[in-house]
């Protein structure tokens, strides 16, 4: 030691590319000790109380059977949801849940990744940190086993509390999400060697899983037991195809492995072949003159991709659903308990206006995750001293908040609008009622959105606590009427105040107190927001 | 100096983040078409002022006139007449440069679009380099242009030339120099003490939230020691026992009675010590007046500021 401190170091370069990646994987998960519980616990949480939803809904064996019947011949179920293989609790729980779980496995999967990687070097801080003894490929590994932790522990969690339907169904089920969460994973880190902003890497992994969504529910409306190429092309298609709790097929986890292992091997040699903080689709020059001439300008050019992007989301969200409302009206039909939920979930009358109704409900809901997070732009304006320069201008605040509420609060109606049409062309039935339907869901948007706004005019430091609102009110919708939730409970969310529509009768008294609550919230949170002092 | 017409009125401004006192009591004035220098070490409270005086933070107590208007409760109509540059500009990733100082500007008093051109072909800046693609220096020169473009009154620059090379940086001052030839007032806090000395009529130093020291650079000088170093044909007489001599050394010079003498001299005191030096016969003689940076150095240390108020 003492002769080799004076020589320097001449080991081969190549030996220390992976230098430094423990440290950085304790960091990344110390930076996220809050974001992967949580996220992972809400994951289990969906997925271990559905065999508890199922044994209540379906009580009796013969039920289940007929389930299974009713599905596998209904093509628009199984767009939706993917084909059933099996009537055990454990096969229905995997099937039900399947999907859905997977995609938020692979949601969470992208942003760690996207954050860990993209994220760091958009900002500038991955600098800093390369500069030290780090190796060229330890950040992306990082972020790669950052990710694979988050998935671990999912398997874990699902296999553990599943297990009693089965232990090898439940290996195979935990083992299935958490492949779909490092195809992803994968991916994202391809994404982001393209891209020098992180939100277009995440915007584009995210279309990337919503492309794999829409395949498998082409396949499955296809085909009733999965085997159709459509399929078998998404990461979402394998898992339904791993086929837990109904005689596992354990060959297509090499699908998962395989792709993951490819994916990573292109993303390493893209990150071996660029720049730090450069990018293979290179930035293009703007305009040397600008337009921008009002601080609300500027707020719809800071704004305009998210809305153009969530208008998308939402007006094809209309369209697929609108096309399957008649095929899963009629599987629904047959059963009573389903019939229950979707009528405490969607409506009284008619179950194709039942369906209806909690699919726009459901949009609603994601409507109000637009919502904060168009109204969190305010925020991160704020705490990145971009604002700075503006309020030092002839701007009061009042009139810059205004610029982003505007877009967050008008842009939440513009996609609901845009969801009623893309209903309205997918089903081509009801168009005014279903219309109604939506829009009626924006008082309740428009209050998340209000509290948002207070808790960042008036709580700053715990402005982001406005997702965990628009959280808690998404659990609520979602897993709320099916697990028995008392009245009292659901009725802490806006949205359990809404009338259910359309079928239901229409009830002014909500939709006339929501908005002015929301208002209330607002001015509030500007009242607050003029009072205080900025973050400095 | 007109007195009725200050740009910048502060007194016993009083600002704190929980614990810790920001600001405590500070006092700053600036007069109409000055360039006034804002010093003071890190952490002393140069930017909390300066963001007090934008209006972005409230103090708990003291008054801040900026135009002769609340900055507070005036904001809007006093940001028409005030460009401010911070001294970490940052942009939005997917805005050019172009784009920015143009907004900026249309955010102030307008933009005057011949300058505007002369300004970004001085600093070279390619204007249509998005905001993630710009060096720091190049940001902070997007921030520049938009304020010296801009039709305004006062300009308020915080750091403004962190990041800018020694080219730039002349740009930057022959900027500031015509701002203040066309009658605009200019409050600039700088670590650059060259910087400061050459632009600014007077400067105030401000150290843990209060203000130490305020004056021209004259002024300020004068409070402090002056360097004298000076051959003697003869012994010197007296000297250590006249005031304010301090770090008296004397030398004989090799050959004959000649002394060479150092000392410092508290500046106010130099008459007596010339007289005194000459007296014993002066062969050579140089004075250096100190320095912003000597001056500096005093009231960041620790010591400094108990010194002069002990004065």
């Amino acid at each position: 030691m003492t002769a080799a401190a004076t020589a320097f170091d001449v080991r081969p370069a190549g030996s220390r590319q992976l230098a430094g990646t423990g440290t950085l994987l304790r960091f990344a998960l110390r930076r996220d000790r809050l974001m992967i519980p949580v996220w992972v616990g809400v994951n289990a949480l969906m997925i271990l109380s559905m065999p508890n939803t199922l044994e209540n809904l379906y009580d009796s064996p013969a039920d289940r059977a007929e389930l299974l019947k009713d599905t596998a011949g209904n093509a628009s179920f199984r767009a939706l949801i993917g084909p059933v293989f099996d009537d055990s609790v454990g096969a229905l729980t995997a099937w039900r849940v399947g999907v859905y779980a997977g995609a938020l496995a692979a949601v969470v999967s992208l942003l760690l990744v996207i954050r860990h990687t993209r994220d760091e070097e958009e900002s500038g801080r991955h600098e800093l940190v390369a500069s030290g003894m780090v190796g060229r490929r330890a950040s992306l590994t990082a972020a790669l086993l950052t990710a694979a932790v988050a998935n671990a522990v999912l398997a874990l969690l699902v296999t553990a509390g599943l297990a009693g339907q089965g232990a090898s169904g439940a290996l195979a089920f935990g083992l299935g999400l958490a492949g779909v969460g490092m195809v992803f994973a994968t991916l994202a880190a391809i994404v982001a060697q393209f891209t020098e902003s992180a939100r277009l890497a995440r915007g584009l992994t995210a279309g990337l899983l919503g492309a794999a969504f829409v395949l498998r529910a082409a396949g499955d409306s296809a085909s009733d037991d999965g085997s159709s190429a459509l399929t078998w092309v998404s990461p979402l298609g394998w898992l339904e195809n791993l086929r837990s709790f109904a005689d596992e097929r354990w060959w297509v986890l090499l699908l998962f492995a395989a792709a993951a292992l490819l994916q990573g091997v292109v993303a390493y040699g893209l990150a071996g072949r660029r720049d730090v903080g450069m990018s293979f689709l290179p930035t293009r020059p703007g305009p040397a003159l600008g337009r921008l001439g009002t601080a609300g300008a500027l707020a719809w050019r800071l704004q305009r991709g998210s809305v153009l992007g969530w208008s998308i989301g939402f007006f094809l969200a209309g369209v697929v659903y609108g096309g399957l409302t008649d095929g899963v009206a009629d599987l629904v039909g047959d059963n009573a308990n389903a019939r229950e939920i979707f009528e405490r979930m969607g409506g009284q009358a008619g179950l194709t206006d039942a369906f209806l109704a909690s699919m726009v409900g459901m949009l609603g809901l994601i409507a109000a995750l637009y919502v904060v997070g168009s109204v969190l732009r305010l925020h991160g304006e704020e705490t990145s001293m971009r604002a700075e320069p503006i309020l030092a201008g002839a701007v009061s605040r009042l009139r810059w908040a205004c610029g982003h509420l505007v877009i967050a609060f008008a842009g939440a109606g513009l996609i609901m609008l845009l969801a009623g049409l893309g209903f309205a062309v997918g089903y081509g039935k009801e168009v005014g009622p279903i219309l109604g339907a939506c829009l009626v869901q924006l008082p309740a948007v428009w209050v998340v959105g209000g509290l948002a706004v207070l808790l960042y005019g008036v709580l700053p430091r715990a402005a982001v606590g406005a997702w965990g609102v628009a959280g808690a009110v998404l659990l609520l919708g979602w897993v709320g009427p099916a697990l028995d939730v008392p009245q009292v409970v659901l009725d802490l969310s806006p949205f359990g105040h809404l009338p259910k529509l359309p079928g239901g009768g229409m009830e002014w008294g909500p939709v006339l107190v929501l908005p002015a609550l929301a208002a209330g919230l607002v001015a509030a949170g500007l009242a607050g927001l003029r009072r205080r002092d900025m973050t400095t | 100096m007109t007195k009725a017409n200050p740009a910048i009125e502060v007194s016993g401004l009083h600002k704190s983040f929980g614990r810790t006192h920001a600001l405590d009591g500070l006092d700053l004035d600036v007069e109409a078409g000055e360039v006034h220098g804002f010093l003071g070490p890190n952490g002393s409270g140069k930017s909390t002022t300066i963001r007090v005086l934008l209006g972005l933070l409230r103090a708990d107590s003291g008054g801040a006139q900026v135009l002769g208007r609340d900055p507070w409760t005036d904001a809007v109509e006093v940001h028409r007449r005030i460009a401010y540059v911070p001294g970490d500009v940052t942009l939005w990733r997917n805005l050019s440069g172009g784009e920015v100082i143009d907004l900026y500007g249309r955010l102030r008093g307008g933009l005057d679009t011949h300058r505007r051109a002369e300004l970004i072909d001085r600093f070279e800046l390619d204007p249509t380099k998005k905001g993630r693609t710009y060096s720091k220096g190049n940001r902070q020169k997007v921030a520049l242009v938009a304020a010296f473009a801009s039709d305004v009154d006062l300009l308020i620059l915080d750091e403004p030339t962190s990041g800018l090379d020694p080219l730039m940086e002349e740009v930057f001052q022959r900027c500031v120099e015509e701002e203040r030839d066309r009658g605009r007032t200019v409050l600039l806090s700088s670590h650059i003490l060259s910087e400061v000395e050459e632009l600014c009529d007077r400067v105030s130093i401000i150290r843990k939230g209060r203000t130490v020291e305020s004056g021209s650079l004259a002024d300020l000088r004068h409070l402090t020691r002056t360097s004298v170093t000076a051959e003697l044909a003869g012994a010197p007489n007296g000297l250590s026992r006249l005031p304010g001599v301090h770090d008296l050394a004397v030398q004989p010079v090799e050959r004959g009675q000649g002394r060479r003498v150092r000392l410092q001299v508290d500046t106010d005191k130099l008459d007596a010590v010339l007289r005194s030096l000459s007296e014993s016969g002066v062969r050579s003689l140089t004075s250096t007046p100190p320095t912003l940076e000597e001056l500096f150095l005093r009231h960041y240390q620790d010591d400094g500021p108990e010194q002069v108020a002990a004065r």
